[in-house]
């Protein structure tokens, strides 16, 4: 017996647990119960391990993956900021472009505008020393001579100090040999302008007894037979009573204020009158767009003439108001808001003083 | 036929591989483990069985078919454990698998690695066979056996025993 047991001794022990686990199982077939204990021990013993191994995951693979995930956002980094670079130069040559388009346009507006013979030229650099001139691309063959006026929209900016046959040197209003007839927009004090080296010029020979603003305007006078008459100079910044009998009269230089890169030399000047004060600002060229189009069909041309006034847009306006707020049984100035947006009936013909039959709206009369 | 290199006395086969106790408790644990957890980072890792491995590796290396059923019952019924099979399915199978490794490995040299590719092979399928019979007329559930997708598995799994055994080696 003894030799029997040793002899199937494994088989015994495996036939045992077999037929143990064929039990469990029938068992909990059976019964539809399941051990829970085994299981809980199971899973109290088997999910730290897995949460290790989560743990182990994150900080291996995690760590390889968001080393890549690094190197791979380091690179992209890098095509980034390359590709800002790139952008920013490129947006600052446009800007450089418009700016430079702005300006020739403005130099195109005013050249189209001033009745004197200009030719436009490109500042191509400055001179070698401290001194107050430039180079520009136009020269003797291009008709351009020696002491001839360099302005821009703005005002004047020098004069030709030499005339090569293809570029000019330009000796700014600022250098200390520069001078020119100038003449005040209110009172009509006439002066001369000094260059004093510095970005202010000085206008003298102005007496102490004469009166001058701060802020006002000097125009050429055309006194000194190169600078034609009426074009801008400066605004003083500062007066004060001279020692002598001349006022010391700092000024701006206008023509300077805004860089210097398109310039025109006026080949052969004509004299003008010097404006008024309140349209030196319009005078000078500005950047507005055009007005849009008039979308009121209606109305025709942005200047009607109904009953024989001109009516301008403001007049058009206020009228469609007007006639908002009688649609709407509304008083303007007793408080609320009428509704803008509605269409106001068309405006009733008014009578002609020359009992003229009234035009229609947008019409001209013939 | 006897895979035992030429040079070995012919004892040489049947020498008992010492196994560490913490060995033999944690692998087992780790197995199990690995094999709930490493799907949720890679669903390939689905296809491993690791805790037939470990059992495969135990019996072949400890050579003894006593404990190696008995290894292979525990790791099976911490498997059953953990799934919603009733106790003992997974338990009666890699019971068989333990004592039948463990039987063979008797003949066979447990360290080579060839040896361990063709056990790993063999009792994946063997497994398979078991459980699907099993779990077919025991519990009567109905699902199919592919030999295709089983043989492709196989040999995914004995590629892996060979560095895991290796691995199991250290400890």
């Amino acid at each position: 017996m003894e030799l029997l047991v040793n002899r199937y001794r494994n088989v015994t022990i495996l036939a045992i647990a077999l037929a143990a686990q064929l039990f469990l199982l029938a068992y909990q077939v059976k019964s539809r119960q399941e051990v829970r204990s085994i299981r809980v021990w199971a899973v109290t013993g088997v999910m730290p391990l897995a949460r290790l191994l989560d743990v182990l995951h994150a900080n291996t693979f995690g760590l390889i993956s968001e080393y890549a995930s690094l190197v791979k956002a380091r690179e992209e980094n890098r095509k980034l900021q390359d590709r800002v670079s790139k952008l920013q130069m490129e947006n600052q040559f446009l800007r450089n472009d418009l700016s430079t388009a702005d300006r020739a346009r403005v130099l195109a507006l005013f050249q189209a505008r001033t009745p004197s013979k200009t030719v436009a030229a490109h500042v191509t650099g400055r001179g070698p020393d401290n001194s107050k001139v430039v180079f520009v691309d136009r020269g003797a063959n291009d008709g351009v001579k020696k002491n001839m006026p360099v302005v821009t929209s703005d005002g004047i900016v020098g004069r030709v100090g030499a005339a090569y046959p293809s570029f000019s040197q330009v000796v700014l209003l600022i250098d200390t040999n520069f001078k020119a007839g100038v003449i005040s927009q209110k009172h009509r004090i006439p002066g001369t302008l000094k260059g004093q080296g510095h970005s202010t010029c000085l206008v003298d020979y102005i007496q102490n007894q004469e009166k001058l603003e701060v802020g006002e305007w000097f125009f050429t006078s055309g006194d000194d037979l190169i600078f034609p008459k009426g074009i801008p100079v400066g605004q003083v910044k500062s007066t004060r009573e001279g020692k002598m009998f001349f006022q010391e009269v700092h000024l701006v230089p206008s023509g300077l204020q805004k860089g210097l890169e398109e310039v025109l030399i006026v080949l052969d000047g004509v004299h003008q009158p010097l404006p008024d004060s309140q349209t030196v600002q319009a005078q000078q060229p500005h950047l507005m767009q055009p007005p849009p189009a008039e979308q009121n069909t209606s109305s025709g041309a942005s200047r009607v003439i109904r009953g024989g006034v001109v009516e301008t847009d403001a007049d058009q306006v206020v009228d469609r108001y007007r006639r908002i707020g009688i649609v709407q049984g509304h008083p303007y100035g007793a408080g609320g808001v009428p509704n803008f947006n509605i269409e106001p009936p068309p405006p009733a013909p008014k009578p002609d003083p020359e009992s003229r039959p009234a035009e229609p709206r947008g019409q001209q009369p013939e | 036929m006897s895979l035992l290199p030429a040079h070995l006395p012919p004892n040489a086969g049947a020498r008992k591989y010492r196994l560490r106790p913490l060995a033999l408790i944690i692998a087992p644990i780790v197995a199990v483990a690995f094999q709930v957890k490493a799907p949720l980072f890679t669903e390939y890792l689905s296809y491993l069985d690791p805790p037939l491995l470990v059992t495969v590796y135990f019996g072949l290396m400890r050579r003894e078919p006593v404990s190696a059923l008995f290894i292979g019952m525990g790791v099976g019924l911490l498997q059953d454990a953990l799934s919603q099979n009733p106790l003992g399915l997974f338990g009666i199978v890699k019971t068989l698998t333990g004592y039948w490794t463990a039987s063979v490995s008797l003949r066979m040299d447990s360290d080579n690695n060839m040896v361990r590719a063709i056990f790993a092979f063999a009792f994946y399928l063997v497994h398979q066979l078991l459980y699907w019979t099993l779990a077919s007329s025991l519990l009567g559930q109905q699902f199919s056996f592919e030999p295709g997708e089983a043989l492709l598995f196989a040999i995914l799994n004995a590629a892996v025993a060979v560095p895991l055994f290796q691995l199991l080696d250290k400890l």
